[in-house]
């Protein structure tokens, strides 16, 4: 019989045990004296206070005492150490399950930190007893969010303040304790939700402490009605279920808000770099300090590069700046190759190009990635003056943590005087590695949490908040076209209003290019195939279209611009003729 | 910056001084590391000694550990190899031509360690059967094109020394099939027999075999190996193949890989490679248990580095790697390592210790401890007379090293007794012994106790076997310290034997006492009989057996607790001890996702700033931006609504700053932190 014990367990094991403890477990249990604990334990975890119950020690075998006592072993000088994140919290926090959250927590916790900077306040709704404790704090936090909103209101920022996503949220019950029954009333409440979505806009603010009342009177007595024992019998059943709800393929529930409906102007990137350059960062000083720590490690790291090892760099931050540097300061003398990994365009290809050109002098080609490996790999042994230094920020990039590319840079860096320092980011970065490259790496793992921000790393990324270059084919686009004959831009117009018609249907794959000569030999735009396709090949020239093929061997036209572009382009359009 | 750039990734900087190397030592590093650098550049020399002779007794083990099986493994070779030679025409061995001979070698979950055995398996072969070994990993052969391929440029590569380079290039691009295979055997082996090649010394034959070692043959992908089996076996008489599967699993992995049909033309024999665990057994008996290598490790440290190997990995590489690393961090963190050397050589050094070098021997807990045992004017003389201080320091390191001697004796004595009990209360394997051993006094242990108890009852046999075991062990050793305790062993064995002798005589006598009954009535017998049964009740205790036995357990006892204090009682222990564990873990077994959920959580630990010190599972709200999104992001399921996100953090950050004007910026902050999450 398998029992996975409280989830509060640090390790939460599943182990074997025989019935007869099994029995005794449950003997005890409602013997009481384990309840009353068990029950102790729940309320102090509420509070989010996290104790290892130690009372189901007794009855684990010699083998679990084991698994502890390593566990214990490995984890014992987390706390003393400063540089390993403190253990305490357990891994049941670091590796829990993905639960099923409403949104409508996010706000309200944000309310409470914004009022209670200082007290601890729990936010975990998952357990009963802490509701109770929550509810008034509730109700003093959300008019606290309502000022703000209020004044953003005076502002003019929001016109529909909290739109009808909101109230929705408001109606998913705040509690998911266990029971069956509280789903079925969540449900019959969205409808309730959904139902009053029609209502007024100036009905919200009063309506929403009343729907909360509503929810505090259906939610607290059926937590009281839940047995407390059947309600830890459920417990574990709970967690099953927790997972496969977060999980389950069925949609979502989040609020339908959207960007567009926030009429706040979109800033360019530039503006936004001005602005973020003006904020200067909290804490400073500790920053500063922490940083002054890793540079101490500089010397280290060179000893232990030379010695054999490799160092790899994780943690919260940016570390480009500290590898930026380490090379500044360490590796002026020194042959080395600067990697970014968060380069889009990066590939191994590239790595061992630049090695073997740049580096290594050498001017032919390689029929194979490996080939070139293994030409480097010799030439590096031939020559053990040689000595190269490679600093890989990201090693865990898209494009670098392939199987392959580890493979390759792993061999590279298992080189005697190839020296490797690289950083990682991805949460689960370590999974690239399996044993065999984990021995060619040969890493020393060094901890570098920074909180700096990853300004570099992300600016080949774009943000939704951010106005897109979007001016730029639109700009484009106008200056093309006006260069044009009328006809092409008729030609041109008929391609971009097919396309906003049919854009809502997912299967669009474009205007076949018999229809569109059909269409635009209707509108006397062109009297021949040739024309026209004489036309488009200009038009492809300028990457206004793009051809594909279907897989009937048709030829579909597109615009590979986005609708919002082409509605406006189209409206342009239409002011100037 | 230098190294961002929209058009590439890489940026190659060479030094502009690029003809004259200077090639800073790597001493350097470990100099201007410390600000105190004292005698670093003697601790480097003695790092690097050190760690030589580690290197190159691990290698000298391994290549001990490995003679077996590789020379049984060409054994077979030779043998499964001569019936081609015979050329014989009997049935029977037509139709054994048909089968491939292959080697199974067994060689366990510790993939890392493969490459090295492969490799001086190779040389072994090279040298002693024939020039023609390739090996093959999987992940070079997807498929037979590739696979055939590779075994052919590696053929030609490792016979064609010198020879015509272009043509055989040519030749492998353009066909590569078992006949041209078999052909240029033929080719070879016929028409230059008599080139003088200088691998072929010691193999006789004619036509020496081809061995293929597929290195990893669980992934290799079955089409292949079925493909590849099936066709040279057709070859098999004109192109003799021998192969080797390196298998991680267990044999039985062939017949789920292969179909009957397949594997009935190999001839399998099995090897079985040493268990890693007893590979790490040895390694630790002749690195760490010995008196030979100045270095130890303190419990903890030696507790990672184990449960490393047992729960990770398997790898005796990587576990040298770890002792490596401890090695490194202990020369270069603790300065009085300068004294971590051979006896004579410590204490011509501690002489020339500097005065700073004085200081630290002084600053030293367990040299403290030391001290304030001492009666006060040598107290005082310790604490200010370098001269006497250095005397003190020279006898107390040959006491250090005396107690080393007699420790790893006394350890495997007390490992001959314990590692035969039932139950293994002190641990089957002398490194969970010895764990315990430098944790603490191992008598008060509960553990000991109950060893003790059992052997208590151990039968006479068991107690004179690992008698003479211990004995063995305290001869081989030529120390007089403990001479005498091998003296007290022979003794006691002595006893027993003459114990032996002893028993024999009384039971005849006993024979014949009971022969010379005279004819009793039955109340006499009665009556003698419950006298003996009294006198047995009596003298259950006192048997002369139990008595020596009682002796031993006595004596043995007597000894650990003379000789088994843990290392951390000694004096200036601290010079050749590394007790650093949690860096040691930090750097080989770090836990990313705990520092990332750390930092995150609970930025206080990181930035020690009171504004930040909360209490857990609460963060402030002027705490950094990224752990403000994060904390309110966790309250969402698998999706966020990205507006809700932004507003809920606007609304901490605004009531953090009480600044209305600061929303914008916040705000548009908050997407920079998006972007960032979505690395993370």
């Amino acid at each position: 019989m398998s029992k996975p014990e409280l989830k509060e367990d640090k390790m939460l094991e599943v182990q074997f045990v025989g019935d007869d403890d099994v029995l005794n477990h449950i003997l005890d249990r409602e013997g009481g004296a384990k309840l009353k604990k068990e029950r102790a334990q729940l309320l102090v975890n509420a509070k989010k206070i996290i104790k290892k119950p130690e009372y189901d020690l007794e009855e684990d075998d010699q083998e679990v005492l084991k698994d502890q006592n390593y566990v214990e072993v490995l984890g014992q000088d987390i706390q003393g150490s400063l540089k390993n994140g403190s253990a305490t919290d357990g891994g049941n926090k670091v590796y829990s399950f993905q639960n099923r959250k409403h949104s409508e927590k996010m706000a309200k916790l944000a309310s409470e930190l914004a009022k209670t900077p200082r007290k601890s306040v729990s936010f975990n709704l998952k357990n009963d007893p802490e509701i109770m404790i929550n509810i008034p704090q509730c109700s003093k936090g959300h008019p606290a969010s309502d000022k703000v909103q209020l004044k953003n209101n005076d502002k003019g920022e929001f016109l529909s303040t909290t739109p009808r996503g909101l109230r929705k949220r408001l109606m998913v019950p705040r509690s998911h304790s266990d029971s069956e029954s509280e789903y079925s009333a969540s449900n019959s409440e969205d409808d309730e939700g959904v139902a009053q979505e029609c209502e007024e806009d100036a009905n919200e603010v009063i309506l929403r402490p009343k729907s909360q009342a509503q929810n505090r009177v259906v939610s607290a007595p059926v937590c009281k009605e839940t047995p407390s024992k059947k309600m830890k019998r459920d417990k574990t059943s709970d967690l099953v279920e927790e997972y496969f709800e977060a999980h389950s393929s069925s949609k979502v529930l989040t609020s339908d808000r959207t960007l567009q409906k926030l009429k706040r102007p979109k800033l360019d990137q530039q503006t936004l770099r001005n602005l973020l350059s003006k904020v200067a960062p909290s804490f400073s000083a500790e920053l500063k300090q922490l940083n002054q720590q890793y540079e101490q490690l500089f010397h280290k790291w060179m000893l232990q590069l030379h010695l054999g090892f490799n160092i790899v760099l994780y943690g919260l931050g940016s570390k480009r700046d500290l590898l930026e540097r380490f090379r500044t300061s360490m590796l002026q003398d020194s042959v080395h190759v600067v990697i970014n990994g968060f380069f889009p365009g990066i590939s191994v290809k590239s790595i061992l190009n630049s090695i073997t050109q740049e580096v290594l002098d050498h001017t032919g080609t390689f029929r194979s990635v490996l080939d070139q490996l293994d030409w480097i790999t010799n030439k590096f042994k031939e020559d053990s003056s040689l000595e190269l230094f490679l600093l890989i920020h990201n090693l865990d990039s898209q494009m670098l943590r392939g199987d392959k590319s580890q493979q390759i840079i792993g061999q590279l860096s298992s080189l005697h005087n190839v020296y490797l320092i690289a950083s990682i980011d991805h949460l689960n970065a370590p999974l690239m590695w399996d044993h065999a490259k984990q021995s060619l790496y040969n890493w020393l793992w060094y901890e570098t949490t920074t909180y700096s921000p990853y300004t570099e790393e992300t600016s080949y990324e774009n943000s939704l908040l951010v106005k897109q270059s979007g001016s730029l084919p639109l700009s484009s686009l106008t200056h093309v076209l006006r260069s044009l004959t009328p006809n092409a831009r008729g030609i041109f117009r008929l391609l971009s209003k097919y396309q906003l018609d049919n854009q809502e249907s997912p299967s669009y794959a474009g205007l076949s290019f018999q229809d569109f000569y059909q269409q635009c030999r209707e509108a006397f735009l062109v009297n021949s195939d040739l024309t026209l396709r004489a036309q488009l090949t200009e038009f492809r020239d300028h990457k206004l279209i793009r051809t594909k093929k279907g897989a009937d061997g048709v030829e579909y036209l597109l615009i590979p611009v986005d609708s919002g572009t082409l509605t406006d382009f189209l409206e342009k359009e239409e002011e100037e003729s | 910056m230098a190294t961002s750039s929209v058009s590439k990734g890489c940026f190659v900087f060479k030094p502009n001084f690029k003809k004259r190397k200077i090639s800073v030592p790597i001493e350097d590093y470990f100099n201007k590391g410390k600000d105190e650098s004292e005698d670093s550049k003697l601790r480097f020399e003695t790092y690097h000694l050190i760690w030589q002779q580690m290197k190159c007794e691990t290698q000298r083990l391994q290549e001990e550990l490995n003679k077996n099986l590789f020379d049984s493994l060409i054994e077979f070779l030779q043998k499964s190899h001569s019936g081609f030679q015979k050329n014989s025409k009997d049935w029977g061995s037509q139709i054994k031509l048909r089968e491939i001979p292959t080697a199974a070698l067994v060689l366990g979950v510790n993939v890392t360690d493969h490459d090295l055995t492969f490799r001086s398996l190779t040389e072994a072969l090279q040298s002693h059967v024939t020039p023609y070994v390739v090996s093959l990993q999987s992940k070079d052969c997807p498929d037979l094109k590739h696979f055939l391929q590779k075994l052919v440029s590696q053929l030609m590569d490792c016979c064609v020394d010198v020879e015509s380079k272009e043509e055989e290039s040519a030749q492998k691009k353009t066909h590569c099939s078992m006949d041209s295979l078999s052909s240029w055997y033929t080719n070879v082996t016929q028409t230059d027999p008599k080139m003088p090649r200088k691998k072929r010394t010691s193999s006789q034959w004619q036509s020496p075999p081809v061995v293929l070692i597929l290195k990893d043959m669980e992934s290799f992908t079955t089409k292949v190996l079925q493909d590849f089996i099936i066709i040279s076996s057709q070859h098999l008489h004109e192109f003799p193949l021998i192969l080797i599967f390196g298998i991680a699993t267990s044999p039985i992995i062939i017949h789920r890989l292969l179909p009957h049909a397949v594997s009935s033309l190999l001839c399998i024999e099995l090897f079985q490679s040493l268990s890693c665990k007893e590979h790490l057994t040895t390694v630790l008996d002749k690195l760490l248990l010995t008196t030979q290598f100045p270095f130890k490790l303190s419990e903890k440290v030696l507790q990672i580095l184990t449960n490393i190997f047992l729960y990770h990995d398997f790898s005796i590489q990587n576990f040298i790697k770890g002792l490596q690393l401890s090695l490194l961090e202990h020369f270069y963190s603790q300065p009085l390592s300068v004294l971590c050397c051979s006896l004579p050589e410590a204490k011509r050094r501690i002489h020339s210790l500097s005065d700073n070098q004085c200081e630290n021997i002084r600053r030293l807990p367990s040299f403290r401890r030391y001290v304030e045992k001492q009666a006060s004017e040598k107290q005082v003389a310790l604490l200010t007379d370098e001269r006497f201080l250095k005397e003190e320091a020279q006898s107390l390191l040959e006491n250090l090293y005396v107690y080393h001697t007699n420790y790893f004796l006394v350890l495997r004595c007390l490992h001959q007794f314990t590692s035969s009990l039932p139950k293994y209360p002190l641990g089957r394997q002398i490194r969970e012994l010895y764990c315990t051993c430098l944790e603490k006094n191992i008598w008060d242990s509960e553990e000991y106790a109950s060893a003790l108890q059992l052997l208590r009852m151990l039968a006479k046999d068991e107690l004179m076997t690992i008698l003479e075991k211990c004995f063995k062990v305290f001869k081989s050793s030529s120390e007089k310290q403990l001479g005498s305790t091998a003296k007290k062993i022979e003794e006691l064995l002595a006893q027993f034997q003459s114990l032996d002798a002893e028993a024999k005589e009384e039971e005849d006598t006993s024979g014949s006492h009971s022969k010379g009954l005279q004819k009793t009535d039955l109340y006499h017998l009665q009556k003698s009989l419950l006298e003996m049964k009294e006198l047995r009740r009596t003298s259950k205790k006192q048997t002369k057996f139990e008595v020596l036995r009682e002796k031993v357990v006595n004596f043995i006892d007597s000894l650990v607790r003379e000789y088994l204090l843990p290392p951390d009682t000694q004096p200036l222990h601290e010079a050749v001890y590394f007790s650093a564990a949690h860096t040691l873990r930090e750097h080989l077994n770090a836990a990313p996702r705990v520092a990332l959920h750390t930092a995150l959580n609970n930025p206080y630990y990181y930035l020690k700033n009171e504004a930040l010190k909360s209490e857990e599972g609460c963060i402030p709200n002027v705490a950094p931006d990224i752990c403000i999104a994060y904390k309110l992001h966790l309250e969402c399921s698998r999706l966020i609504n990205l507006v809700d996100w932004s507003e809920a953090f606007a609304t901490v950050v605004t009531a953090a700053e009480k600044m209305d004007a600061n929303s914008i910026t916040s705000e548009e902050r908050n997407e920079i932190i998006h972007l960032q999450c979505s690395v993370y």
